[in-house]
């Protein structure tokens, strides 16, 4: 990823319903690399611009500048080749409510080319791995816990095996549990298989023990991208916090929720 | 545990590292986008299993409606019991193919729609599925679905204000809206992109075409009621030709009348591309302006 910029145009809701657009630029010159095999994670504030930088590379947006290429395929220009290498889980788990756990898991399978031969077995089989419990798999996902959901969230991006696994707050609104049990998950995922990870977050433990490196994204800006041990040193400091405040000289605030991009500007710029 | 669940390899059914010929590639290449299109109409399949008591009470409100409309015939003064029967039919016809066709541009209006409000919209979009297996899954399924319901209103219809419909070609009539079917998917792929562009806008948008489409394609009276202009915009809908054809095979037992086949093939011919074409420039403007996500 060299140079990627992202800038949306909207109305400071302050100033009014016709006050004119300006520019709040999501992402800005945000440069960094990632080995096959790797697991990133990018901290940040609630409109900091990781949404955004997973969107992106989710081809979900279209760029203003620079380039973000995953093993070789250009995210824009080769968006097809991409979508088979990507899959994503994100803070809010996103299913069809009344549909169950397994039928939801079918849908998203079949646009990856597994025939009901296939998910016969792999659904299954996955959700196991997930810790889902059996006789729920029927159930509508409506019925299901917060952390059940994104149990399922999880097992339906992994059971299209991506080789990039884009995680945009997987654990945020988790009871602590759920959390823990979903990291240890993410680590199986890498320990088992050559899982290349882009964790974005805002909870600095997690970062810490599940990442190579971290980076912190502040205002569309990433400010550093390096082993957690180094980032101490750098700072001279004992705690990603303090590193964040060094870097920033703000506090970090974590903020639970929904961190949608285009919610995300009135943290940034409000 | 098989091979590929969990694991980070590129996907084997996906196509990447295949190692056979170009033909072999492109075999594989269609058959994961059919699974692909299965996979819309399973889900729709699902869907409408859930909503099941939904569809029942929306299939009783339309048969009423119906009825309302149908009843009219019946007040008109001074006209024989065969001129009623004519009359009543000739309504009966177009509430029947505004009843399809309001399920063809409801599902595809509602494609980008459904999927921003339970929040799935980016998983779909972002998943290796073209845009036309996608968008004509959608159509394929609404036509299925709205074929089934317009035979039940039909026929309900029909026996509670008894119509003598003895000449009637129903095969034709049904050969004709399965072709007018194309035509009304490809507009419905234009519509669909509305919510895209305009999130809480989009939607309503769609319906406003559905509407004009039908007012000038003589849902219920003769184009040549029309002012000039309108009978002019009323070449141009595929309505048109299916409301003239269906009305032709049931009241009379005319077969496909080539004069309502041809403007239809074209229209079928043209609107899929276009209405593709469409989507995609809409799509662009959305990914480029943040506007593919979910709402909420």
């Amino acid at each position: 990823m060299r140079d990627l910029r992202k800038t949306f145009r909207r109305r400071d809701r302050k100033a009014g319903r016709f006050a004119r657009k300006r520019a709040w630029p999501a992402l800005d010159d945000v440069t960094f690399t990632m080995a096959r095999g790797e697991c990133v994670a990018i901290l940040g504030q609630n409109g900091s611009g990781k949404s955004t930088l997973v969107r992106l590379l989710s081809t979900l947006l279209i760029d203003d500048g620079g380039e973000a290429r995953i093993f070789g395929h250009d995210v824009d220009k080769d968006a097809s080749a991409i979508r088979r290498l990507v899959n994503r889980v994100s803070v809010e788990a996103s299913f069809f409510k009344k549909m169950s756990a397994s039928e939801n898991l079918s849908y998203a399978a079949r646009f990856y080319g597994m025939g009901p031969n296939q998910t016969r077995t792999a659904i299954p089989e996955i959700l196991g791995r997930v810790g889902f419990p059996p006789d729920r798999r029927g159930e509508a996902m409506e019925n299901l816990s917060r952390g059940m959901q994104q149990k399922v969230a999880l097992a339906r991006a992994l059971l299209t095996s991506p080789v990039l696994l884009l995680l945009d707050e997987p654990t945020t609104g988790l009871d602590p549990r759920s959390k823990l049990e979903v990291q240890e998950f993410i680590r199986q995922v890498r320990a088992e298989h050559d899982a290349t990870i882009l964790l974005c977050t805002h909870d600095m433990a997690e970062a810490e023990t599940l990442a190579d490196r971290v980076g912190i994204l502040d205002r569309g800006r990433l400010l550093f991208l390096e082993p957690v041990a180094d980032v101490k040193r750098r700072f001279g400091v004992e705690t990603l916090e303090q590193a964040f405040f060094a870097a920033t000289g703000r506090e970090f605030v974590a903020e639970e929720g929904d961190s949608n991009d285009d919610d995300e500007y009135r943290e940034v710029f409000g | 545990m098989s091979s590929g669940v969990g694991s980070t390899e590129p996907p084997r059914s996906g196509g990447l590292g295949f190692a056979g010929a170009g033909a072999g590639r492109f075999a594989l290449e269609t058959r994961n986008q059919l699974v692909g299109l299965f996979g819309i109409v399973e889900r729709n399949v699902y869907l409408t299993k859930r909503y099941f008591l939904w569809d029942v009470a929306f299939m009783v409100w339309t048969i009423a409606n119906t009825l309302t409309i149908v009843f009219i015939a019946r007040a008109i003064p001074g006209i024989t019991a065969a001129e009623e029967n004519t009359a009543a039919t000739v309504l009966l016809v177009g509430a029947t193919i505004w009843a399809f066709l309001g399920i063809i541009f409801e599902f595809m209006t509602e494609t980008v729609a459904w999927e921003r409000w339970e929040g799935t919209i980016e998983y779909t979009f972002m998943a290796p599925l073209s845009r036309l297996v996608h968008l004509f899954g959608q159509g394929a399924y609404a036509v299925l679905y709205g074929l089934i319901r317009a035979t039940i209103l039909f026929f309900v219809v029909a026996a509670f204000i008894g119509i003598h419909a003895p000449e009637a070609n129903y095969a034709a009539a049904l050969g004709l809206l399965a072709l007018a079917s194309l035509s009304f998917i490809g507009v419905g792929i234009m519509t669909s992109v509305l919510p895209l562009i305009s999130p809480e806008k989009g939607a309503q948008l769609g319906f406003v075409c559905q509407g004009v489409m039908l007012v000038v394609s003589g849902v219920y009276y003769p184009v040549s009621v029309m002012p000039e202009w309108m009978q002019w915009i009323s070449k141009f809908s595929p309505a048109t030709y299916a409301l003239r054809g269906c009305r032709a095979s049931i009241i009379h037992g005319t077969g496909m009348v080539w004069a309502d086949v041809w403007p239809l093939l074209i229209i079928a011919v043209l609107a899929t591309p276009i209405g593709l074409a469409v989507f995609k420039v809409g799509e662009r403007h959305a990914k480029r302006h943040g506007k593919l996500k979910r709402s909420g």
